[in-house]
This record gives C-alpha cells, sequence and structure tokens, in this order.
C-alpha cells in the first residue's frame, strides 16, 4: 500500500489498483466536529477532481474530490451514524470510499507523505 | 477539500479589530476567524463540546464587539418618546430596572437591527441600548439622526460585553458576590462580581438561563479570568454560539431577520406591545399594523429535517410537488437536539406545525417537516406570577 496526498488535503491508500479515499488529520481539525457525511454510491464513475463525497461540520459543509478518475466499489457504511470518526481517525476508519482506478498515471502528480507535511507546514 | 468559509467574513476590512480579550482568546487556543469586523473566538475544544456544556453548567462568552450605547435626555418621557419613533416596543412603560427587546425598523417595516433595550434601577433620564456588531456603525448613525433636540446618543466604546449562560450560571455570579439569585429573566441592574463593578442583565442568546455582564474594557480581563477559575465555567465560542441560539429560535441578524422582513413575518409580534399596536408611530407602522390586522404572506418556521444532512442558509424549501414555497435562513446541527435543524420563510399556507416540504440541498429535495420554534425549550428564569 502506497499512500498519497494533495493540496486539498485528500488521502488516498493505494493497493493494486484501488484507492481508498479520506481526508487527512489536517482536514479534520480544520473542519472541526464533523456531524454528517455523505459517501457516493457505489458503481458510481468519478473523475479526477470531481466532488465525490461531502463531509459536514456543525458550521459549514466541504466537497471531497477525488485525486483519481475511476468507479466507486465500495463506501464506509458506518460513516452515516458515527460521522464523528473523521474526527476521531481521519486517516484510518475514517475513509469515505474505495474507488478502481481507471489511469495509474494520475498518481504521478500526487504528494507522498514527506511533501504533504512539507506543504502542511508552510501554510 | 473545500476549506469551510465562513459566511460572516467581511473581506472589505482590511484589518479585523480585537476584542480586550484577544490575546486570552489565543492564550486558551481557540481558533480565530474575522467576524463582524473583529478577529473573534469560533471555538475552543470544539463546537459540540462548548454546545453541551453551556446548556448543561456555565458558558462564558467574549461578545464585545456587540455595541453598547446610551440615549440620554431631560426625563424618560423624552428619551423613550424619541426611541419611540425608531422601533415598535412600548419603552415609555419601560419600568426601572427592566430590559425590553425590539427592534430598529425602516419606512416599509423592514428591520434594520435587532437590539435590546434597558431601564437602569432608577433611570429617569437615560436608556442603555445593545446592538449587532455588523450594523452598530449603521445604527448610531440612523439613530443619532432622529433624535430631537436635548436627546444624545453616547457610545460606549470604553465597555466590553461578556455572557455567562447555562444553568449554573447564576450560581457562579452569587458565589462571586452578585446578588442575583433573586433577578427574573430580563431584570437588570449594577452589581459587582468578585468585587469588580459590572452592570448585569439577566437574558442572552442561548435559550438558557444566563447574564450579560457590560463592564470597563480596562478590567475585563481580570473579570474573564476570575469566572474562568471556577470549574463550572468554560469559554465558548462563537460556533456554538449559533448552534444555542438556534436551538433556541433565536434570529440572527442578517440572516433570519433583515431590512426585507418585518416582526411580523419573523414571528417577533411578542415583542410589540399592546399600546404600540394601537398607536402605531413607529416606522412602517402602517405596513406592521396592517399584517398584524389582515395576516402576512410568508412567516419565519422552525423546520426538522428527516434525515441527517444539514440544510444551510439559503436552501430552497419546496412543498410535497417541488414547487419553491420558501428559503432556509439559519440551518445546521443541533448538538441538543441530535440532528439537523433550521429556519427560514416559507409562504403563511405551509407554515402550519407537521406540514411536509422538502429543503433543497446539493440538488436533491430532502424530506422535512415544520415545526414549533424552538427547537430546544427556553430555561429563562421567571418568578412565579
Amino acid at each position: 500500500m502506497t499512500k498519497y496526498y494533495t493540496e486539498e488535503h485528500e488521502w488516498i491508500a493505494v493497493t493494486g489498483n484501488v484507492a481508498t479515499l479520506g481526508i487527512t488529520d489536517y482536514a479534520q481539525a480544520q473542519l472541526g466536529d464533523v456531524v454528517f457525511v455523505e459517501v457516493p454510491t457505489v458503481g458510481r464513475k468519478v473523475k479526477k477532481g470531481e466532488e465525490t463525497a461531502v463531509v459536514e461540520s456543525v458550521k459549514a459543509a466541504s466537497e471531497v474530490y477525488s485525486p483519481v478518475t475511476g468507479t466507486v466499489i465500495e463506501t464506509n457504511a458506518p460513516l452515516a451514524d458515527s460521522p464523528i470518526t473523521v474526527n476521531e481517525d481521519p486517516e484510518g476508519a475514517g475513509w469515505f470510499c474505495r474507488i478502481e482506478m481507471s489511469d495509474l498515471a494520475e498518481l504521478e502528480v500526487l504528494m507522498d507523505e514527506a511533501a504533504y507535511k512539507t506543504f502542511v507546514e508552510g501554510l | 477539500m473545500t476549506t469551510p468559509v465562513h459566511a460572516d467574513h467581511d473581506p472589505h476590512s482590511a484589518a479585523p479589530l480585537k476584542t480586550p480579550l484577544y490575546d486570552a482568546h489565543v492564550a486558551l487556543g481557540a481558533r480565530m476567524v474575522p467576524f463582524a469586523g473583529y478577529l473573534m473566538p469560533v471555538q475552543y475544544e470544539g463546537i459540540l463540546a462548548e454546545h453541551a456544556h453551556c446548556r448543561a453548567a456555565a458558558g462564558l462568552f467574549d461578545v464585545s464587539h456587540m455595541g453598547q450605547a446610551t440615549l440620554r435626555g431631560p426625563d424618560h418621557r423624552t428619551v423613550a418618546r424619541a426611541l419611540e419613533a425608531l422601533v415598535p416596543a412600548d419603552i415609555l412603560g419601560l419600568e426601572p430596572g427592566r430590559q425590553r427587546y425590539s427592534q430598529l425598523l425602516n419606512e416599509h417595516g423592514g428591520i434594520l437591527d435587532d437590539l435590546m433595550v434597558h431601564r437602569a434601577p432608577g433611570a429617569e433620564d437615560m436608556l442603555g441600548l445593545v446592538v449587532n456588531a455588523a450594523c452598530k456603525v449603521a445604527d448610531y448613525a440612523h439613530i443619532a439622526a432622529r433624535l430631537p433636540e436635548g436627546v444624545l446618543l453616547e457610545i460606549h466604546e470604553e465597555r466590553a460585553l461578556l455572557a455567562l449562560q447555562g444553568p449554573e450560571a447564576v450560581n457562579v455570579l452569587v458565589s462571586l458576590g452578585a446578588d442575583v439569585a433573586g433577578w427574573d429573566f430580563m431584570d437588570v441592574g449594577p452589581a459587582t462580581i468578585a468585587g469588580i463593578p459590572v452592570f448585569l442583565s439577566r437574558s442572552g442568546y442561548t435559550g438558557e438561563d444566563g447574564f450579560e455582564i457590560s463592564v470597563h474594557a480596562d478590567t475585563v480581563v481580570g473579570l474573564w479570568e476570575v469566572l474562568l477559575r471556577d470549574p463550572r465555567v468554560r469559554p465558548i465560542g462563537l460556533g456554538a454560539r449559533d448552534s444555542l441560539r438556534l436551538e433556541g429560535g433565536l434570529c440572527l441578524y442578517g440572516h433570519d431577520i433583515d431590512e426585507t422582513t418585518t416582526p411580523v413575518e419573523a414571528g417577533l409580534l411578542w415583542s410589540i406591545q399592546k399600546r404600540r399596536r394601537e398607536e402605531g408611530g413607529f416606522p412602517g407602522a402602517d405596513i406592521v399594523l396592517s399584517q398584524i390586522a389582515e395576516g402576512v404572506v410568508r412567516k419565519r418556521v422552525g423546520i426538522r429535517p428527516d434525515g441527517r444532512a444539514p440544510a444551510r442558509d439559503g436552501a430552497e424549501i419546496v412543498d410535497e410537488n417541488g414547487v419553491a414555497i420558501g428559503v432556509v435562513t439559519s440551518g445546521g446541527f443541533g448538538p441538543t437536539v441530535g440532528g439537523p435543524v433550521a429556519m427560514g420563510y416559507v409562504a403563511a399556507v405551509h407554515a402550519r406545525p407537521g406540514t411536509r416540504v422538502g429543503l433543497v440541498v446539493r440538488g436533491k429535495a430532502l424530506p422535512a417537516e415544520i415545526v414549533s420554534l424552538p427547537f430546544v425549550p427556553a430555561r429563562f428564569h421567571r418568578a412565579p406570577k
């Protein structure tokens, strides 16, 4: 498994051609308490940069963009009843969906963990 | 991920102001955001925890960005009449030691701002005003331009304002020497808290019992520290202030009320006392009085979505056939309710509690129901009659 990050504070964990999508610890801290998560439906085709999930904090709604193109093959159903998991374990149990990627070359422009850490420190 | 945008950030304000408690907020780890021209704490430990604490014990808010002013004149009658020319509340009949909620109205009965008006115990020549931060400059100009000779507006930039809200608020103040246990909701008067002179009102913006504490800016930091030393008290940011007032069914100026809404449409008829309904004599009285007599076309209502997705300010409200009937003006998650809550305006025929509606969120009409306000029952302290 390899982890990649975006400047919009999404992460994907890639195994083979399947990417698991979530938001980073930095992102959840910025949002504050998450009270609702909308995940995509299984089977939906998503394009790189397309709005794929929505996280709502007490104050506001934020869109989550997929960094890769592909098909949603699984979603994290328990989030519907326990949205706070996104705060408690954003880069683990707080994942949103798994996407079967159609273009592995899209990974090349994403940051690795070290690069993302440097990026966040510069914010 | 899109970063949340705080809707009340004024992009034209280049250098946000700070209240005297700015450093205290930062020291507590608050996240500071621009609000109404000030850098204010939106949260300390987290909105859900702060919200719950305020309902369970006592929450301390810095609301020093709000405007505090005094109207002064030769006698109560003259000062009250001067204010009654601008607001629809009975100010003449305001007893010493009491406070009233009212609205500055325009000539169409639209709300320029909402405000608290108080008459200090024994005051025969002055009224105190507390207005919204975002409106205060315009309010002062509006009021000052309409005062008769002999009545003056004094702006109290030298005063800070705290709110201590929640079921333990009264006990905290009593334990610090303020003799307020016998006060009623909307009583006002001078007091001392740990030896610091303050002016209190038993009121607030959370639906809980509590107090607003006006204090000289030079002593507010010490007062803030004294209050926080009490283990029942925790600091509460603007985020929880908003979720608390929303559950309390209380209007936020610029969202639930503005220049296009009248007090009657907004469900604030209770704040227009009998004499004013009979006599009129306030801006837009012809429109407001005809709405009282004949009813309104649209009304402010409470709305509960069936599901868990919040509907925010601006979401369209549709009837069961998908026809637009109104708009959400405040919406979010109600931590005490445990689910999403909203307020908005709908055509009066759809305003009855129990009416099924849809709230359009991200292109889908989410099922919801009109409910009576507030979402959480008010716990104001009222002495048995």
